[in-house]
């Protein structure tokens, strides 16, 4: 599958008095947050440009000190450059927001067009009292900007559709399923696959989920869930827990760590279901 | 001929996880939905041997079936 596109609002070329600063600050390899608040006060920056400096540079952020031994600063690079669209911000939109800001992927755009409701709270990492009622994509914002400020969220108060995919997916280097029901997938995933964007699935019902990756062109989602006439699943009967959106969530993080890296992505074109109360998991090639 | 059908998630309930089956020449996966207690449409995602299979597909001896509830919550 394809590596992600650079974004090109992500500078290249960096400046020598910021250079010096950030070489100047940092610590036993590393730059440290406090080093990055006084850079972009200094200099009049956002911590997503300062942080693309240090990059730039080959110093990594200290947050990203444990994500070193896997991704390198190559990968830390390619996570900064990469956007990726969270497509829902329920059960599992919020875990992949979580894992992807705490990763590090520069640009995360939050589509979900719905407020909390009280159901929500057994699940959504999300869901607090106090945003009962307010837009999810809004506490999207608020928890990236408290975990990662130098991770843009754009938040995006919509149901995506056909419709407005290509302004809110066109050029992304992935798509990650947070949606709720399964025209809705259908639909997203046949836009992501004629716009050239991976597509990466998950879905959740008791104790039950499965996840796959689509990879542009490919009709993965149609030939998982076929001609299936309904718009929900087992769901409806079984509900939501927390942990298993959390695994299914990980699940996908974990392909679109692989896709903005260009490496082979494990599920493409394959599904994977894992089953919590038997404690199994399968996975199977789709034709 | 005998093939083994192999319920998974919520299509466990009330039913089993695996049983083989004896079908005549010619059976095709939908008999084996039938066979095994499923309503249409409770079992939408097929497997054959490992290989995704439709209800049309027909069946052959020794086949191994998958079956899977539709999964659409987030």
């Amino acid at each position: 599958m394809a590596a992600a596109r650079p974004d090109a609002s992500v500078p290249r070329a960096t400046h020598p008095e910021r250079a010096a600063f950030l070489e100047k600050e940092t610590r036993l390899g590393f730059l440290p947050w406090s080093a990055e608040v006084e850079a972009a006060s200094r200099f009049g920056l956002g911590a997503r440009e300062i942080e693309a400096e240090a990059l730039a540079l080959g110093i990594l952020p200290a947050r990203y000190a444990r994500n070193a031994g896997l991704f390198g600063i190559e990968g830390q690079r390619a996570f900064h450059a990469a956007r990726v669209v969270v497509a829902g911000c329920g059960g599992l939109g919020g875990y992949l927001v979580e894992y992807l800001a705490r990763l590090g992927v520069g640009a995360i755009v939050a589509v979900d067009p719905d407020p909390f409701d009280e159901t929500n709270l057994n699940r959504q990492l999300l869901a607090t009292i106090d945003d009962l009622g307010r837009p999810k994509v809004d506490a999207a914002a608020r928890r990236v900007a408290a975990v990662n400020p130098a991770v843009s969220l754009v938040a995006v108060r919509e149901r995506l559709c056909a419709q407005n995919a290509e302004r809110l997916i066109g050029g992304a280097s992935a798509i990650a399923d947070g949606l709720d029901s399964i025209p809705a997938r259908l639909e997203i995933a046949a836009a992501a696959s004629r716009l050239g964007v991976p597509f990466v699935h998950a879905a959740v019902a008791g104790w039950y989920g499965q996840a796959a990756t689509q990879a542009p062109g490919a009709s993965t989602l149609a030939a998982i869930y076929g001609d299936c006439p309904s718009e929900r699943g087992a769901e409806t009967a079984l509900g939501n827990q927390a942990f298993v959106p959390a695994l299914a969530a990980a699940l996908e993080v974990a392909e679109i760590c692989k896709i903005i890296l260009g490496l082979p992505a494990g599920l493409e074109n394959r599904l994977l279901v894992f089953d919590l109360l038997a404690m199994e998991t399968s996975s199977f090639p789709l034709a | 001929m005998k093939v083994t059908v192999r319920l998974f998630a919520s299509l466990r309930e009330g039913r089993f996880e695996s049983r083989e089956f004896e079908f005549r020449d010619g059976g095709l996966v939908a008999d084996a939905i039938f066979a095994a207690g499923l309503r249409a449409g409770e079992a939408t995602v097929i497997f054959r041997n490992a290989r995704h299979a439709d209800p049309p597909d027909g069946l052959a001896e020794g086949d191994i079936l998958a079956f899977f509830p539709p999964v659409g919550g987030g």
